[in-house]
């Protein structure tokens, strides 16, 4: 099998007539932590769609564990799906059922074990998020931090061989941010799964990232390790790390032009 | 004046689609409840959602409609000294054309708005690609059992409708203007047929999955329509779209079937 878990050649996304990813290619190698950062509408969040198949590209190939999600059936999607475990940003959990549910959802519509073993295989995800005590609160009964603890303990429930993390530290404190931050530390070093995470948290990027790929404006800027996206001397980069503000490059016409355009 | 005819034209082109992408679910949801694992239990609590905890409103209305008709018929069959048909006619209106549509208005009204929220609120808030990412199809784990609970639930309980508003109808006519309970009862039992039954069964089964399937459509695929970036306010307006069009086209849809089977 190849090294790489996840492949991505020349990767092409539009929404109507609006190009959001040109020609995005690299590689997320078996057993690592790539994460996918980038400012604001740098398109993370489109080549994230792409990864989990939501979003059909406009053209290229994903090849994730050796089947290509671009052109796979819905079958072989969702059997490699199976495979993978998904924290979404605001947790996405079921508001209809408690914490413990949500996270036997998984096991209960795909596996035949039987009520005792699903009970217990529940406790020992929600024990390793440190949510334990709290299996029977409802999802709105929970803190941010909570539900992407519960979110994440779902998203592990099936022991997938890829994990990928949304935005693991939007809106929380810095204490919870780096408790989530340990915990998918934890989880690559013991259950050695393939963790794609996207963020643009630059303490967590730097805490957790084995390797970092860069995105600016629809365009991949770097792939690299942390040091090597340190020493980088693209001017992106550079700003996005000391946190920059970006320059507003349009002339006083444009400017004017678009602030009276379509009025009388 | 091209604008006009430009937005003429969006307005046509969006309405196609969103008949194409309904009428796709419903041949997606009819071949995937084939196919196992059967949803039982989530069907089950559809039809205590949809049918059981529209037990009350259907029984207020029912009386309702039926007292008023029991009303309005005996003061019009009196001036032409008709009055012993008054049984026929309240049970012939009932069965035949007010019990599935009032049935059908009721239920969209309770559960459509309900179901098409639901769904539209999942959709915005990624639970349905969260399925999806577990590998777990979302029109037949969230969609099928509403869809099927609906077809069960609206041909129950328009049989609960015609009984008590022909209940209602006999208190107003029997017990408030003293028609006699024989003419009454008799005149309906022999005016209504089995054509009628039948046709009042066919009308609320295909209520009930029309109904069903626009709110569920609406609510759905909130994220391809045009409210689908409008958070709270397009769930809203993706609710209040699902109740106007289901109760159109059940108005729609009952005079078709009334002519086609008549």
């Amino acid at each position: 099998m190849s090294a790489n878990a996840i492949e991505i050649r020349d990767l092409v996304v539009d929404y109507g007539s609006r190009r959001i990813l040109t020609n995005i290619s690299f590689d997320i190698r078996q057993g690592e932590i790539m994460v996918i950062m980038g400012g604001s509408g740098a398109g993370k969040s489109t080549l994230l769609r792409c990864l989990l198949g939501l979003k059909k590209p406009t053209s290229g190939h994903i090849h994730m564990l050796g089947t290509d999600i671009c052109h796979a059936s819905q079958a072989e999607l969702y059997k490699l799906r199976e495979k993978m475990g998904v924290a979404f940003q605001r947790g996405a959990l079921f508001t209809s059922m408690s914490v413990a549910e949500n996270i036997q959802l998984p096991l209960r519509e795909h596996t035949d074990l039987d009520e005792s073993t699903i009970q217990i295989m529940t406790r020992i995800k929600l024990d390793m998020v440190n949510m334990l005590p709290y299996e029977h609160l409802m999802p709105s009964e929970l803190s941010g931090g909570m539900a992407k603890r519960a979110a994440l303990a779902r998203a592990i429930i099936m022991d997938p061989k890829l994990l990928f993390f949304d935005e693991p530290s939007a809106g929380l404190d810095p204490i919870t941010s780096a408790e989530l931050d340990e915990l998918i530390l934890l989880l690559k070093k013991s259950m050695r799964m393939t963790i794609v995470v996207v963020t643009h948290e630059l303490e967590s990027v730097f805490a957790i990232a084995d390797r970092i790929a860069i995105l600016g404006e629809g365009k991949l800027i770097q792939v690299g390790t942390p040091e090597e996206i340190r020493n980088s001397s693209n001017e992106t980069i550079i700003n996005l790390l000391n946190r920059t503000p970006r320059e507003n490059n349009v002339d006083r016409d444009t400017h004017l032009e678009r602030l009276t355009k379509d009025t009388q | 004046m091209i604008k006009t005819i430009s937005n003429l034209g969006s307005y046509v082109l969006d309405g196609i689609e969103q008949i194409g992408r309904t009428f796709n679910l419903l041949l997606i949801i009819l071949w995937k409840i084939l196919q196992p694992p059967y949803q039982i239990f989530p069907i089950i609590k559809q039809v205590y959602f949809i049918g059981a905890r529209s037990m009350t409103v259907i029984i207020i209305s029912g009386v309702t409609i039926g007292m008023v008709l029991g009303l309005q018929f005996y003061n019009t069959l009196e001036r032409f000294g008709s009055v012993g048909v008054l049984g026929s006619a309240v049970a012939l209106s009932i069965i035949r054309e007010l019990g599935p549509v009032m049935t059908a208005l009721m239920v969209v009204g309770r559960a459509g708005s309900a179901i098409c929220a639901e769904l539209g609120i999942m959709r915005i808030t990624e639970q349905v690609d969260a399925l999806e990412c577990m590998a777990i199809s979302p029109d037949k784990y969230l969609v099928a059992p509403k869809l099927v609970g609906g077809v069960i639930s609206v041909p129950l309980l328009n049989f609960v409708f015609n009984v008590v508003a022909i209940g209602g109808g006999y208190f107003v006519g029997v017990v408030l203007f003293g028609v006699s309970e024989g003419s009454y009862v008799n005149g309906m039992i022999d005016s209504v047929l089995w054509s009628d039954v039948r046709l009042g069964l066919v009308k609320s089964i295909i209520f009930g999955l029309l109904i069903t399937l626009i709110c569920c459509a609406k609510g759905f695929y909130l994220h391809l329509s045009k409210y689908g970036s409008q958070g709270a306010e397009g769930v809203s307006r993706a609710t209040t779209d699902a109740v106007v069009i289901s109760s159109v086209s059940v108005l729609f849809c009952d005079f078709i079937i009334g002519a086609l089977m008549s």
